[in-house]
């Protein structure tokens, strides 16, 4: 058993209900520093609820969830979360659609949060190069000047994974990366997101079994709010249950 | 720091714009003063305060467009800050009248003196310094959207719900300063105002150097909003009116983003108010009321929000309708307000700078397209930014 000051992320029995509709039930799940952590399972198995939960957005009843081994998070809110080092992509890409591409980027660079910190802040020559240096990577230096709104779905994820690399976080939550990209895109994701992985933790929720594959990690079945088998892909995907509740249907 | 963060704003808009309110500040008295009646240009003395008016409902509208336009709080009680300022202000007024009262009372004004009071309330005191009044013209306002945000935002109360409260709060204030016993002229106001820093508030000069003050003041105001609109933290609130609950995530405190944005602007419109009040000569508890908020949101929305210039000229514009309209067709001035909301929001969303804008994007994109497309490399789901909707 791992110990708890060990872990970048800690769950341990954590429940959540809507009008008595159990969510997520008992969840417990482990992720450690510079860990990937698949998880896959059916639609409404809680998988996004689970994010929710870890980045303060929804409340748990029960349980217990730690942060580097020892911030509990269920007493901060999303900001505070979001500053402890979590960053999050969201299962709809969620971009600054009236902004530029650049200015996405450079409020999710990693800066004083505060009023007049942002007030009062310029960009130097490093926060330039920085932010140049995420738009290769994510391919959309040649559109840093055009709005968010004008890009396709898989260039607003593309845009999204870029402001997480921004923030600097010391664990990315991906919801559903790679809804809306080529294959060739999947194929680079897997690529970016285990070379991520290199230096920080990273859950990743995808349904596309072949990009869960690339990923070559660790992978836990949610089903019904709690997690139904854990192990390498290949285990995991043998697991009669989970052939009975997700990947045979 | 601060430097920087002034120049980064003072893009070619906000100059032309300064340039222009400093223009006016000393074309407008020169042309009072200087040009003598009858001659070609002379602005006759009523229409040197008309047009003051205009600027001082110009910056009330700039304030509330920082809030509503760039940071999306719909707010329908900034009426309240800019009537508050102009209480303010009208304190002083009241206390430069002295013993020159129909009572001839040094202390009391007037209304206090009919009400037998035999001594100035404590929160009059210190009103007779210019100094003091003014200080009282910006956190009065600024003190009340502070408490006001800081319980609203932090329980996270947005959009109409927060309209609602917005608007309860002027009413709230409307039916406390129609008492007597509040002290502060009950239904008639402060009024029969004499003099303001030792000036007959009837003066042309003093008429001619407060249009030029109002038009100062909004040029300041201009540079204000568009030093915060420019600056990162501009970016942020734009994300906060865009997607609140992303730009929490991203580690940015929505309620402080708001709170400042919110204290800032009932500031500006306190300004405003105190600007307002010697040059019109009242404020009563009339400024209080729920409509004058909401006019404030048209001639913001008919301008164009979210811009800087936008809500000056809606302002502006809305309000020579009005003088126009009340004077020649008094009944129909309400339906002719309420049409041109009706057709702002149907037709023009950004109001009428939106329209110049989307002129000029039409004919930038069809430049756009007689020039050759860039070859870089794309990914290969690149697809073309959509048209312009
Ligand atoms: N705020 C909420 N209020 C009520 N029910 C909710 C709420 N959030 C989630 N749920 C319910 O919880 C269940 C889990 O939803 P969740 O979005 O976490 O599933 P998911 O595993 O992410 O599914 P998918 O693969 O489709 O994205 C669903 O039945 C959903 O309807
Ligand atoms: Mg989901």
């Amino acid at each position: 058993m791992t110990e708890k000051i060990d872990t970048m992320l800690y769950l341990d029995g954590v429940s959540v209900a809507f009008d008595g509709f159990k969510a997520i039930n008992k969840l417990s799940i482990i992720v450690h520093p510079a860990e990937m952590l698949a998880i896959i399972g059916p639609n409404g198995a809680g998988k996004t609820t689970m994010m929710d939960i870890i980045t303060g957005k929804t409340r748990p009843d029960d349980g217990e969830i730690l942060f580097n081994g020892r911030t509990d998070l269920t007493q901060l809110d999303e900001a505070a979360i979001a500053n402890l080092g979590i960053g999050r992509k969201f299962q709809k890409p969620t971009v600054f659609e009236s902004q530029t591409i650049w200015d996405n980027l450079e409020m999710a660079l990693r800066k004083p949060r505060g009023i007049f910190a942002t007030l009062f802040y310029a960009s130097d020559q490093a926060d330039v190069d920085h932010i140049t240096e995420i738009l290769e990577t994510v391919r959309l230096l040649s559109r840093k000047d055009d709005l968010a709104a004008d890009l396709s779905h898989g260039q607003k994820q593309w845009l999204e994974i870029g402001m997480l690399l921004a923030q600097d976080p010391k664990l990315l939550l991906v919801d559903e990366p790679v809804a809306g990209m080529t294959d060739a895109e999947t194929v680079e994701t897997a690529k970016l997101l285990k070379q991520i992985a290199k230096t920080r933790s990273v859950v990743v929720v995808e349904h596309d079994m072949s990009f869960v594959r690339d990923l070559d990690s660790r992978v836990t079945c949610l089903a019904e709010g709690s997690v139904l088998a854990e192990g390498s892909l290949e285990q995991v995907s043998a697991n009669p249950h989970v052939i009975e509740r997700y990947l045979g249907r | 720091m601060i430097t920087q963060a002034i120049f980064r704003a003072i893009d070619r808009k906000a100059i032309w714009l300064v340039s222009i309110l400093l223009l006016v500040a000393v074309a407008v008295p020169a042309a009072n003063l200087i040009i003598p009646p009858g001659q070609f240009g002379h602005i006759p003395v009523y229409l040197v305060t008309l047009f003051g008016k205009y600027l001082t409902y110009a910056m009330l509208a700039l304030a509330l467009d920082l809030v509503w336009g760039y940071c999306g709080i719909l707010s329908l009680g900034h009426g309240a800050f800019f009537a508050l300022g102009g209480y303010a202000m009208g304190m002083y007024l009241m206390r430069q009248v002295g013993d020159r009262g129909v009572y001839a009372n040094p202390d009391l004004p007037d209304f206090m003196v009919f009400l037998n009071w035999q001594e100035l309330p404590w929160y009059w005191l210190g009103f007779d310094n210019f100094w003091f009044a003014c200080a009282m013209v910006m956190l009065v306002p600024g003190t009340l959207a502070f408490i006001f945000g800081f319980l609203a935002f932090r329980s996270r109360v947005t959009g109409v719900y927060l309209s609602i409260m917005t608007q309860a709060m002027t009413y709230a204030l409307l039916l406390a300063f129609f008492r007597n016993d509040m002290g502060f002229g009950g239904n008639n106001g402060l009024t029969d105002f004499k003099e303001i820093l030792g000036a007959s508030v009837q003066a042309d000069t003093t008429r001619a150097a407060l249009f030029a003050a109002t038009a100062v003041g909004l040029a300041i105001s201009v540079l204000i909003c568009s030093t915060i609109v420019n600056s990162k933290l501009g970016k942020v609130m734009i994300a906060v009116r865009d997607a609140e609950s992303r730009t929490r995530f991203l580690g940015y405190r929505v309620e402080y983003v708001k709170l400042f944005a919110f204290t800032v602007s009932a500031v500006i419109a306190g300004v405003a108010g105190a600007l307002y009040v010697p040059q019109i000569g009242i404020i009563n508890p009339g400024e209080f009321a729920p409509a004058n908020s909401i006019e404030v949101v048209i001639w913001t929305a008919v301008g164009g929000r979210g811009t800087i210039i936008g809500p000056i000229i809606g302002a502006v514009l809305v309000n020579v309708g009005k003088s126009y309209f009340t004077g020649a067709f008094p009944e129909i001035w309400l339906f002719a307000l309420g049409a041109l909301f009706v057709v702002t929001t149907l037709f023009l969303p950004k109001g009428i700078v939106g329209l110049i804008g989307q002129y000029r994007t039409m004919t930038t994109r069809r430049e756009q397209h007689q020039r050759p497309e860039p070859t870089e490399h794309k990914p290969a789901s690149d697809v073309q930014p959509k048209p312009a909707e």
